[in-house]
């Protein structure tokens, strides 16, 4: 839309106006209610909205959490992160990768420690997964199938969804994992995308679009290809031999006060990480063991496989890969990306 | 100011002095004074911060970023696009209008009804009723998913209304007599429609294509499940813009923005001249 982004800054505006009128209301209102209810405000990327009903409502059966209210916003993790610039209120804030959480440390609103934590500051993490057609009829096995002539691939556009990029950067890096060079990665990189067959916006898109017929393949993360099914998608996925770890951010803002910290802690605690385990989400804590409706084998959810990539270890952190991969002129998948469009 | 031009009016009107056109009356005034500060603030202001922000570029950088070859490239697809669909447009949506006015069949109320439909539709639903049509899964056999054929389709469906909306009453306040009288002078049917009726439509028509055009290059929602947004062959300006804003890069952003801005502008003002010319040719 050519005017989006006054229209987006007026809708920010505008919601930030809300957010800001219900709270000037809501306050004397709560104070009169007797009990001395604290609001925590999330702020968090699309797919959490379903995963964060259990954890809201676990927390506030807890002691820390009784007295706690929420309010909640999803949206692309991108978008979710301007808002918060644009004055969106947020206690806590839970973004699908690390360059939306650096946005948010420019600017001060979260503190510069966050990644300080035994965590390192993330709070759920997934891999990427390789999601096909019911019965595989293609036969795909391995990262090499993806490139072969025929083979149509769905995967969101990494300009328009950062959370896309985790799918291209796990492309990329198995070719590494695997001992290729950098120039055996762009030229795997650049099969890809030949064979890509739609750049949806996001991920959500993505998978609408595969489920309406587009491609044979479509790359979405394991907890998303997990979600969908246990809601009632009728596809395959697999985890291949060499894939990235997805981690996903989260952090108190500056001015948050001692429950968001203590909603935070419970995301990380055991039993914060089961409730996101049974929505497909890898715990850390390998001693958690749930049912995990929609995986391939629900009792055992999470394979571990052969070698899985991490942004730190194999791809120089995101700050490094960022630049490196996605910088707008010079690159690598963004040079790779207009030159696909001109075969 | 305005109270006080509301307690000399009535003196005004009594000593019948001819006004200016300058002096407004205190409610006009106040009318004049609350259009324009809404005008502003909800177009003019933001209009300008595009602007602005766009020029933060300079001219070196704005250049760079509209001639970078993707972006090259989504703006000349969405702008031969949305002129392609518009010219659908006047012709389809004149047909159309000039069918629910003229002519009686069955089930023509519900089709006047269901016309507004597309632009109703929120437009990721529309998306999605295009992908479930036109996609890989059609009952109609029809798969144009993921090409040019998916953008043009999306655009015709979004923009269908404006030409027949802005038609319709036009053709139906026509006086059935002037075409009589034609007829009586000896004009004959094609005559009549080019002499008669479509100098007095035409007006109508070229603000139902400005609008249908400046939906068309703004459109996103409906077609980007369709479009499968490849670089350099579906990519529309607006995912450009979005590529952009996800990247940090607002001035770019802008900068795309504001060539569709000087796009839309420009059509609009050639609709413009083009009606006149056509308006005064049929007097």
């Amino acid at each position: 839309m050519s005017h989006k982004s006054p229209v987006r800054l007026l809708a920010a505006a505008a919601l930030a106006a809300s957010v800001f009128a219900t709270s000037a209301c809501s306050d004397p209102a709560s104070g009169t209610g007797g009990g001395d209810k604290q609001q925590v405000s999330i702020v968090g990327f699309s797919i959490l909205k379903t995963a964060n009903k259990q954890l809201v409502a676990d927390f506030q059966k807890s002691d820390a959490g009784k007295d706690v209210e929420f309010s909640e916003s999803y949206g692309p993790s991108g978008d979710q992160a301007r808002a918060v610039i644009a004055g969106l209120k947020a206690d806590e804030v839970h973004l699908s990768l690390e360059p939306d959480m650096t946005k948010l440390t420019d600017e001060k609103l979260v503190a510069d420690d966050w990644k300080s934590g035994p965590n390192k500051g993330i709070v759920t993490q997934s891999v990427v997964s390789i999601v096909v057609r019911k019965g595989n009829p293609k036969n795909i096995k391995v990262w090499a199938d993806l490139i072969k002539p025929g083979v149509r691939i769905v995967t969101p556009n990494p300009g328009s969804s950062g959370s896309a990029k985790w799918n291209i950067l796990a492309a990329y890096g198995q070719v590494i994992a695997g001992g290729g060079s950098d120039a055996d990665a762009q030229d795997y990189l650049k099969k890809f995308l030949g064979n890509v067959a739609a750049f949806p916006g996001s991920a959500k898109d993505a998978t609408t679009t595969f489920e309406g017929g587009t491609g044979d393949v479509l790359l979405s993360y394991e907890n998303e290809a997990i979600q969908a099914r246990a809601a009632g998608a009728d596809f395959d996925y697999l985890i291949p031999d060499q894939t990235l770890l997805i981690q996903n951010p989260g952090a108190v803002t500056t001015d948050a006060g001692d429950a968001a910290k203590a909603f935070l802690d419970f995301q990380l605690s055991k039993e914060g990480q089961t409730d996101y385990a049974k929505q497909g989400f890898r715990p850390f804590d390998d001693s958690v063991k749930v049912d995990v409706p929609g995986a391939n084998d629900p009792a055992d959810a999470f394979p571990t496989p052969e070698t899985l990539l991490t942004i730190d270890k194999d791809l120089g952190g995101w700050g490094e890969a960022n630049t490196k991969y996605f910088d707008e002129k010079d690159g690598i998948v963004t040079k790779l990306i207009a030159a696909s469009g001109k075969s | 100011m305005a109270s006080v031009d509301i307690a000399t009016a009535p003196d005004a009107a009594r000593t019948r002095r001819p006004r200016t056109r300058r002096s407004l009356t205190g409610g006009s005034g106040l009318a004049l004074g609350v259009t324009m500060i809404w005008f502003s603030l909800l177009v003019l202001i933001p209009l300008t911060a595009v602007l602005i922000s766009a020029a933060g570029l300079g001219l070196g950088g704005f250049w760079e970023v509209v001639t970078q070859p993707q972006t090259a490239a989504a703006l000349r697809l969405t702008v031969v696009e949305s002129l392609m669909v518009t010219a659908l447009n006047v012709v389809m949506g004149t047909a159309l209008a000039w069918v629910l006015v003229r002519d009686r069949f069955w089930g023509k109320s519900l089709v006047d009804i269901v016309i507004d439909v597309p632009f109703a539709l929120p437009t990721i639903v529309a998306g999605l009723v295009l992908l479930s049509l036109y996609g890989p899964s059609s009952p109609l056999g029809v798969n144009v998913a993921n090409t040019r054929i998916a953008v043009f389709l999306a655009l015709a469906f979004v923009t269908l209304p404006f030409v027949v909306r802005t038609v319709q009453p036009v053709l139906e306040s026509l006086e059935l007599d002037v075409e009589e009288a034609a007829a009586s002078l000896g004009a004959g049917r094609f005559a009549a429609f080019r002499r008669v009726i479509l100098p007095s439509l035409i007006p109508a028509i070229a603000a139902g294509a400005a609008l249908s055009f400046a939906r068309g290059i703004s459109e996103y929602g409906s077609l980007v499940l369709l479009s499968g947004n490849l670089p350099a062959q579906t990519e529309v300006a607006s995912v450009r813009v979005l590529t952009f804003i996800e990247n940090g890069n607002r001035e770019a952003a802008s900068a795309v923005a504001a060539i569709m801005l000087l796009v839309a502008l420009l059509v609009i003002l050639v609709l413009d001249v083009i009606q006149r010319r056509l308006a005064r040719r049929g007097d």
